[in-house]
């Protein structure tokens, strides 16, 4: 009996399932031979019936007499039905099962079949309907009388009481299964036909008018639980076939009175309303699907997800997702600043900011324009540098500077926007999982990871799983001690040490390197080599590839936990980018400062050189149309904020190029080395000292960040960086990709990959944070160009804004918006949010706490609960015992075979029982009855099972734990 | 033989798309592959797929508890794990991404239950520490520790101290880990 506990009550459910079915499929039977039987005599009654409702004359009266008698007929041929079926039953559970196959299959023809007779014939199918309804009140009628029966004699019909309450239940609102498709159909019909007996007899009635409002209501409820069941049957456990059978009959359930229920003219209105709820419905799952067809890369990363794990799955998801804002980013940028420029904008060479300078001309269209962006590409819309300071340009008055600004805070603004609201997301997601109190448990429930696929990975992850497993006992058991932990100490500090002289070193280096740049590019950068030319961006590459593996190497000096070891590398690295960046970034402003003395001699020299122009040409007509210089010759400022756009552009393309042939070199290269030359080695390559490389998510997922940095911070004064941003993912994606699929093994220590991605995020976020700071520093406090950008001859960039606010909009608005901007009133403003914020958190903080505690509570609830149900459990097994004892001394005297009965009962009992509380899952109205109908059976038999028990679940019942009146049987019965 | 169920009826389909957890092109997928190994089996065509053959699935080849997930999903009334199409939805609904936590830990119970008795004993913990280490030996663990660690998981979990674990606690352990959902699945 215990063994199968769990096995037989859902068996036990599907028989009883099945049950129902048997027994409406013989009802069908009966009917479908009553038709023909009744043969053509009845047919053409009903059809004329049926002529004449349509034309207006309702005969209801003869339709509810023949109904009487039909109902008479039924009833005494499903009560000998019935009747057969109980007996039945008490013998053969086993042929059952089998036949239950057949008529599942039965059914399934049966429905073929009658959905193309009634495709075919509307009217038998309105028929059909009709008689349907007309079943079910009398079913309705024929349960009370059930009820009462049984009340009088509860001992005789306790086995039938079991069993038979559920199926009525289902009776009353079983369906003859459908399909979608029809009833829809069916709907309509019905909705129509009903509205037309509307018409004519409002007092009467119909099918439904035989229902009084409490029965009414009855089916209101019946009605609102098939939807909710038929949108949750997803989340049932049932096999497909229950599942298949249920959703049909709940929809039909649905469809047959949905449309009935509504009152008076408020029917038709409700039908359509039902059958536009359906509509949308299924355009939304539509939707739902055409979105996940959209999904780029899924088999792809599917693939990646099957051989390595979540964790490396989890890197390219993340790239995806950045893909994803990259795109949007781009659309902005090239949507609103680089096409309307191109396209409207003065074209190239009509200024002297759109032409390539005279001295320029001869290298403009080298090779090396490609990754320097200089020559033309320097002079386009590439580049801060190109656009015309015109308040609006072409036909559609494009305010271009505006235009500008606006997208450059835009693409900000909607980047944090995102990244705060997946970071929102991911620790909703994860709420909760801070309770440390089932550590071992996890670990053997949770930790494999199902998406693996690939045998050596599997293997990896049973040693790692492995390897935790003991750590844990190791750990339990706090038996290990340091052995020295003064020399560990030291070996720590150390490392920190030498980690804190690699950290300064680079920066050094860096900011030597630029200032160094910054005398090349001073005495002009054609005297000098490749080398002198990208030596910033070289080095800074190089140190970001070479310094993580140093940190690496000194980290196995500290003898940390791995994991712990992980976080303190990627903190390492963390900072070394961070602090390259910086560098960089310092080093820039300096060279920004550079240029602006350079550009005030240039403002100088200019004067100069105008007044020389007209000077020496013209002496004395000043009238005269003024010279045409060429473009290209005229001197113009250095424009640092192009030359910042150009450092990032060249930076980001550094570290694409890097990153890809670190990718070749170090992945494939080696991949190729080992498996070929380890037929003529003297070592095994590929499991010795090379071995194949391991994939760095972190790595790769640090680099993918602070590239992203580059691009918001560079993105202001160069609007390609986007655009750029997007082909190196694109290419990283595919590429990557290949790179792990081909050359890489699995990782020893495969990490699980939720918990760190909001790790992740947050580095995104202060990274987003730690790059607008300098961008919004140098649109603030420096003044633009002169001769270059859209806000030359502004003072301050922004006040593109003020200027705007003037000439575009009525006067009213720009003193609405002066007041508003007084500080007055800006500061109190201020204040309110950080106010509004400080209350946000307080409260967000006592929930939290509120929260732990509620759970708390039913922790220890629940705790107590079980207990008590332990206790009520033993007594009762105490009680079964001896009742057991005493009817032993008393069989003694009577013969073998009584006892044999006995527990075979006991055993019927036990299972039905089980059977009424599954069928409680499928019809929570029908617990009711299957609890009321508990206690007569307990009390005749009491010594077959405990009593004590059933009061214990009703009160010890926890809202999250749905399952427990199950579970407490079986603990009982164990 | 490839030819007589490469289409599945559009309200079936729809059917599918109410009962599972999967999208439309998740379940033509399933279709398709289904019906791959449908024709692979020998001898008598049926619509349930052997076992073995299910195993050969790259999803579930490499996976140590394969023969249980099969047996949880199979509806076949000789025990043998084989598969009806429908039984291979209901598996890949419950491995699916969206599915809820409720279902894939009822699941998971179940395939965790290997003497189908509806409880997680020491027996059954045995068993599923030893799925999880794998079965050379180097990487399975003593018979000390193996102790250690069943009578840790059910200090932990068995909450009504009956010396197994049952569904309702298995839940309750289930819904507070943080990696549960997001590792308890299977994409074709």
């Amino acid at each position: 009996m215990p063994r199968h506990k769990l096995i037989a009550s859902e068996s036990d459910v599907s028989i009883e399932v099945d049950e129902g079915k048997d027994n409406e499929f013989s009802l069908y039977y009966v009917e479908v031979e009553e038709n023909s039987k009744g043969g053509k005599e009845k047919q053409a009654t009903r059809d004329g019936k049926r002529r004449r409702a349509r034309n207006g004359e309702v005969s209801r009266r003869r339709a509810s007499e023949k109904r009487t008698t039909n109902m008479a007929n039924k009833r005494a041929e499903k009560k000998h039905e019935k009747h057969h079926k109980t007996t039945r039953k008490e013998g053969e559970r086993h042929r059952k099962r089998q036949r239950r196959r057949i008529a599942d299959e039965e059914e399934a023809e049966e429905e073929s079949s009658k959905e193309k007779k009634n495709i075919k014939n509307e009217r038998t199918k309105t028929l059909k309907l009709e008689d349907e309804k007309e079943k079910d009140v009398k079913k309705k009628r024929k349960k009370h009388v059930k009820n009462q029966e049984d009340d009088a004699n509860p001992g005789k019909t306790k086995q039938k009481d079991c069993q038979d309450v559920p199926l009525k239940e289902k009776k009353k609102k079983r369906k003859k299964p459908e399909t979608t498709s029809e009833s829809e159909s069916q709907s309509e019909s019905q909705s129509e036909s009903n509205s037309d007996s509307e018409a004519k007899d409002n007092q009467a009635v119909g099918v439904l008018g035989s229902l009084t409002p409490e029965e009414l209501e009855k089916l209101k409820e019946a009605v609102d639980e098939r939807k909710k069941l038929i949108t949750t049957i997803k989340g049932k456990p049932w096999p497909m076939k229950k599942k298949l059978v249920i959703l049909r009959e709940s929809q039909e359930f649905v469809e047959k009175y949905e449309g009935a229920l509504g009152k008076g003219k408020g029917r038709k209105l409700y039908a359509y309303k039902v059958l536009m709820m359906k509509k949308w419905m299924k355009f939304e799952r539509d939707l739902e699907n055409f979105k996940t067809a959209c999904i780029p890369w899924e088999m792809k990363i599917k693939e990646i997800e099957s051989h390595f794990g979540s964790s490396v799955a989890s890197y390219f998801i993340f790239l995806r997702w950045m893909y994803g804002i990259n795109m949007i980013l781009f659309g902005l940028t090239f949507g609103l600043v680089m096409v309307p420029e191109a396209l409207m904008g003065k074209p190239y060479g009509s200024m002297p900011r759109k032409t390539v300078p005279r001295e320029e001309e001869a290298s403009a269209m080298n090779f090396a324009v490609l990754w320097d962006f200089g020559g033309y590409a320097k002079y386009s819309v590439l580049f801060y540098g190109y656009y015309n300071n015109q308040r609006a340009i072409g036909w559609l008055k494009f305010r271009m500077p505006l235009s500008y600004f606006l997208v450059g805070v835009g693409t900000v603004a909607y980047s944090y926007m995102v990244v705060i609201r997946t970071m929102a997301r991911n620790a909703n997601e994860e709420g909760g999982g801070d309770d440390t109190s089932f550590n071992f448990s996890w670990k053997t429930f949770t930790s494999w990871d199902y998406l693996i696929g690939n045998p050596e990975t599997a293997d990896n992850k049973f040693a790692s799983i492995t390897t935790s497993f003991k750590e844990a006992i190791v750990e339990e058991q706090e038996s290990r001690k340091d052995d020295n932990i003064h020399l560990t100490r030291f070996l720590r500090v150390l490392a920190n040490f030498l980690v804190l002289c690699c950290l300064a070193g680079s920066g050094y280096l860096i900011y030597f390197v630029v200032r160094r740049s910054q005398k090349f590019a001073l005495e002009g950068l054609e005297n000098y080599g490749w080398w002198e030319r990208n030596e910033v961006n070289m080095v800074m590459s190089l140190l970001g590839m070479f310094c993580p593996m140093l940190f690496d190497v000194i980290s196995t000096l500290e003898n940390y936990h791995p994991r712990i070891a992980l976080q303190w590398q990627l903190g390492r690295i963390f900072a070394l980018f961070l602090g390259n960046l910086y560098t960089f970034i310092i080093a820039l402003m300096d060279a920004i400062q550079l240029k602006r003395a350079e550009e005030e001699i240039v403002k100088k020299n200019m004067t100069i050189w105008q007044a020389n122009l007209y000077n020496g040409t013209v002496p004395d007509n000043s009238t005269a149309p003024p010279i045409t210089v060429h473009p290209a010759d005229v001197p113009r400022g250095p424009c640092w904020e192009t030359m910042v756009g150009q450092e990032f552009v060249r930076l980001i393309i550094s570290d694409t190029m890097t990153t890809y042939i670190t990718l070749l070199i170090g992945d494939f290269i080696r991949a190729v080395l080992v498996r070929f030359l380890n037929n003529c080695w003297c070592w095994d390559l590929e499991y010795g000292f090379p071995s194949y490389s391991e994939f760095d998510v972190s790595g790769n997922v640090l680099g993918l960040i602070f590239n992203q940095g580059m691009i918001w911070m560079g993105a202001f004064y160069a609007p390609c960086l986007p655009a750029l941003n997007l082909l190196r993912l694109h290419v990283s994606m595919y590429l990557q990709c290949w790179a792990v699929m081909c050359c890489n093994v699995p990782q020893e220590r495969v990490f699980k990959a939720s918990g760190s991605n909001n790790f992740y995020m947050a580095m995104l976020l202060v990274i987003l944070f730690l790059s607008t700071l300098p961008a919004i520093y140098t649109i603030v406090s420096f003044p633009p160009s002169f001769d270059c950008g859209p806000f030359s001859g502004k003072n301050r960039m922004f006040d593109v804004i003020q200027e705007t606010l003037e000439t575009d909009f009525p006067a009213w608005f720009g003193k609405v918006f002066s007041y508003a901007s007084n500080p007055g009133l800006v500061l109190p403003f201020l204040l309110l949010l950080v106010l509004a914020i400080y209350y946000l958190q307080s409260t967000s903080k006592t929930y939290k706490r509120v929260n732990m505690e509620l759970k708390k509570k039913l922790q220890t609830q629940n705790e107590e609960n079980k207990k008590k149900n332990k206790l009520a459990a033993l007594k009762a097994a105490n009680e079964l015992e001896q009742a057991r004892k005493a009817g032993e001394q008393r069989s003694n005297s009577a013969s073998d075979l009584g006892v044999n009965e006995e527990s075979s009962s006991l055993d019927e009992a036990g299972h039905h029982r089980q059977a009424g509380q599954n069928g409680r899952l499928i019809h929570p109205s029908q617990s009711q009855h299957a609890q009321s109908s508990e206690p007569p059976v307990s009390s005749t038999h009491t010594t077959t099972r405990p009593p004590a028990s059933r009061s214990h679940t009703a009160s010890g019942h926890l809202p999250g734990h749905p399952q427990q009146p199950q579970k407490n049987s079986h603990s009982n019965r164990r | 033989m490839g030819g007589t169920s490469t289409k599945l009826p559009k309200d079936l389909l729809s059917e599918y798309q109410e009962l599972t957890f999967l999208t439309k092109q998740e379940i033509l997928l399933a279709h398709k592959i289904f019906s791959e190994l449908q024709d692979r089996e020998n001898g008598p065509y049926s619509t349930r797929v052997s076992m073995e053959k299910i195993l050969t699935l790259p999803e579930l080849k490499s996976n140590p508890f394969q023969k249980r997930i099969c047996h949880v999903f199979s509806t076949s009334d000789m025990k043998d794990g084989s598969l009806s199409f429908e039984d291979f939805l209901d598996l890949l609904s419950a491995f699916s991404d969206s599915a809820t936590l409720e279902i894939k830990s009822h699941y998971a119970f179940r395939i965790f239950d290997f003497d189908d008795d509806g409880t997680l004993d020491a027996r059954d913990l045995e068993k599923l520490v030893n799925s999880l280490t794998g079965e050379t030996d180097d990487t399975r663990l003593t018979a000390e520790e193996m102790r250690q660690l069943i009578s840790n998981i059910l200090e932990e979990s068995d909450i009504d101290k009956d010396g197994t674990v049952n569904l309702s606690e298995f839940q309750h352990v289930i819904s507070r880990s943080p990696d549960f959902v997001s590792s308890f699945k299977i994409v074709l």
